[in-house]
């Protein structure tokens, strides 16, 4: 069930330019910032090697890709996510949903797998961009892994707070704009300041639990932030689904 | 046929489909070689108690209950606003009610929703189309989720493509397809699981008058082995098609019966010329004249006097008689009693201007 709902969303997914085109400007963009790195790391080259510094490759051009690459992301999910359930409401196909003999758990749930899988492509297309520094040089693959998978549980964690926002309103533009809204406050709350009474802030931006995975600290805390965000997010949209067919 | 005779070989579960002639029956009596036993009569297909939908202060639907039997084609009328698709849509769990039950070939909804939804084939007053999709992909997919196994799902969207007139279409874009085509795809939706119980709200808006036969008659055929509730606005529809009619007027059910009733002691009586009124007062036997037209009268009769003998006295009295005919209630008439709560205003109307 759940495998049938999430293929008819990728298949209306990719028939419609939507997930091509925001692939497309994805991968553009990262593959520029990527270029820019990298030169600017071959003019620093000289200057590292002379002063024998321990900076290489993955410091200069892997994580800072990543940690503008996030940014970029968090541009782009949420004009993938906005229709995830607010157009099957407005179009009144959640009613097909809703009469198949199928939990409202199996829709989120399937709806969630389609928004991975396309996440999972483009994760994919962006590892390719480090990994071809394996042509000229040692990148260190370790922490290439596990920026990999910051990146990874971040796209989740995106998708998740962007298909909760799209069950709460029947218009994608206004599921759109809170995300931005949701998604941009999770990623500057910790700008407040940097004294002791911050520490709340700090430990729900999401921000302070990707920048560890970039430099190849994998921390069980951040997992579990990522994990408790995306639980959270889909058991707050299959509740609220729920809710909507009994308050109408 | 009332009851059907099963023998103990025959081990019946839900997964099990039901041949046809089993569902048309009102009872199953199950013989076995110790004893002989009534099972007792088959759940309805829809059962509903006391259903209540509440939105805030506005009560959309009030203490409803009625029961579809198998074989049985159920129109459900009212005025626009009285609750037909709130009502529609709690009975496909696409709402839950406020208070009261439902139950599905004898399954609770709320109690087992999955299992009594598998019974069901809705089809919403606005087909659940998505346009991008093409008919093949769409009637696919639907079958998935109505759990049709992926081998069968070729065959049952085929079959129902064949029911609806959807054969050349399959490769088509919903979204560009005439809105009789999206109609129909809409209903292939709705039966692609070969489902026991069958809503459908207002199936034939939209479409032009050939649509509208070829889908009554496709109706039809569904009901042979399954219930069907059919919202419509157009009485003539509900008379093709229906056995029984529930009226609800603001949330509440105001009639249900059989869509016409004979009434034995009234008669419908045309005449030739105007004027003639006058003398069917005078008639034997007749207790009471309502003028429906200038030409055209609804006689009451009392006692034991018969269309002969008052077509008899009308040509006796020198009347010309065109049309003499039994009268019937018709929906038209009933629909507008209840939900008005007056007679046919334009009756008494009538009836003053010709005095």
């Amino acid at each position: 069930m759940i495998r049938a709902v999430a293929g008819r969303e990728l298949r209306a997914l990719f028939l419609s330019p939507l997930a091509w085109s925001l692939l497309g400007v994805a991968m553009v963009i990262l593959a520029w910032l990527f270029l820019v790195q990298i030169e600017s790391f071959m003019q620093l080259q000289p200057q590292l090697v002379a002063g024998a510094s321990e900076l290489g490759v993955t410091d200069l051009v892997v994580a800072p890709l990543f940690d503008s690459g996030a940014m970029v992301l968090l541009l782009l999910t949420p004009l993938l996510t906005m229709r995830l359930l607010s157009e099957e409401q407005r179009s009144g196909t959640i009613r097909l949903l809703f009469s198949a003999p199928i939990s409202t758990a199996q829709i989120v749930l399937g709806k969630y797998l389609a928004m991975l899988g396309v996440f999972g492509l483009l994760l994919l297309l962006i590892a390719l961009l480090p990994l071809s520094l394996l042509l000229g040089g040692t990148p260190d693959l370790g922490r290439l892994a596990a920026t990999l998978l910051g990146m990874g549980l971040l796209l989740a964690c995106y998708s998740a707070i962007g298909l909760f926002l799209s069950s709460l309103t029947e218009q994608p533009a206004v599921a759109a704009i809170s995300s931005y809204g949701l998604l941009l406050f999770l990623w500057i709350v910790n700008l407040s300041g940097s004294d002791d009474r911050s520490g709340l802030f700090e430990w729900l931006s999401l921000t302070s639990h990707y920048r560890p995975f970039l430099d190849g600290v994998v921390r069980s805390g951040d997992l579990a932030y990522f994990l408790l965000l995306i639980i959270a997010s889909l058991l707050m949209a299959i509740h609220h689904l729920e809710s909507r067919r009994r308050g109408g | 046929m009332r009851f059907v005779l099963l023998t103990a070989s025959y081990r019946a579960t839900h997964r099990t489909p039901v041949p046809d002639f089993i569902n048309r029956c009102r009872g199953i009596l199950i013989l076995r070689p110790d004893l002989l036993y009534l099972a007792g009569p088959m759940a309805a297909l829809i059962h509903i108690e006391n259903l209540s939908r509440r939105y805030g202060d506005h009560c959309a639907v009030e203490d409803l209950s009625f029961e579809l039997q198998p074989g049985e084609v159920l129109g459900f009328l009212g005025p626009n606003g009285a609750g037909k698709s709130t009502t529609m849509q709690i009975i496909s769990g696409v709402l839950a009610p406020s208070s009261g039950r439902v139950r599905l070939d004898g399954i609770d909804l709320r109690q087992d929703p999955i299992q009594a939804k598998s019974a069901l084939g809705y089809l919403p007053e606005t087909p659940p189309l998505y346009p991008e999709m093409r008919v093949d992909e769409y009637l696919r997919f639907c079958a998935r989720i109505h759990r049709v196994s992926a081998a069968d799902s070729d065959h049952a969207v085929a079959r129902a493509k064949a029911r609806c007139g959807l054969s050349p279409m399959g490769s088509r874009v919903i979204g560009n397809l005439s809105k009789g085509y999206q109609q129909r795809v809409g209903i292939a939706q709705t039966i692609i699981h070969n489902p026991r119980i069958i809503i459908l709200d207002e199936p034939t808006s939209g479409l032009d008058p050939n649509q509208v036969r070829e889908i009554r008659s496709l109706i039809r055929d569904l009901a042979e082995a399954c219930g069907v509730l059919l919202s419509t606005h157009i009485l003539p529809e509900v008379q093709s098609l229906c056995d029984r009619v529930l009226i609800l007027h603001q949330g509440r059910l105001v009639y249900s019966g059989p869509v016409s009733q004979r009434q034995q002691n009234r008669l419908l009586v045309t005449l030739g010329t105007d004027g003639d009124g006058a003398l069917l007062a005078d008639l034997p036997g007749v207790s009471a004249v309502e003028p429906l037209d200038p030409r055209q009268f609804r006689l009451t009769l009392a006692g034991s006097h018969g269309p002969a003998e008052i077509a008899e006295a009308i040509v006796r009295l020198g009347g010309r008689l065109c049309e003499l005919r039994g009268d019937q209630d018709d929906l038209e008439r009933i629909f507008s009693q209840v939900t008005l709560g007056q007679i046919a205003f334009d009756q008494a109307t009538l009836a003053e201007r010709i005095q």
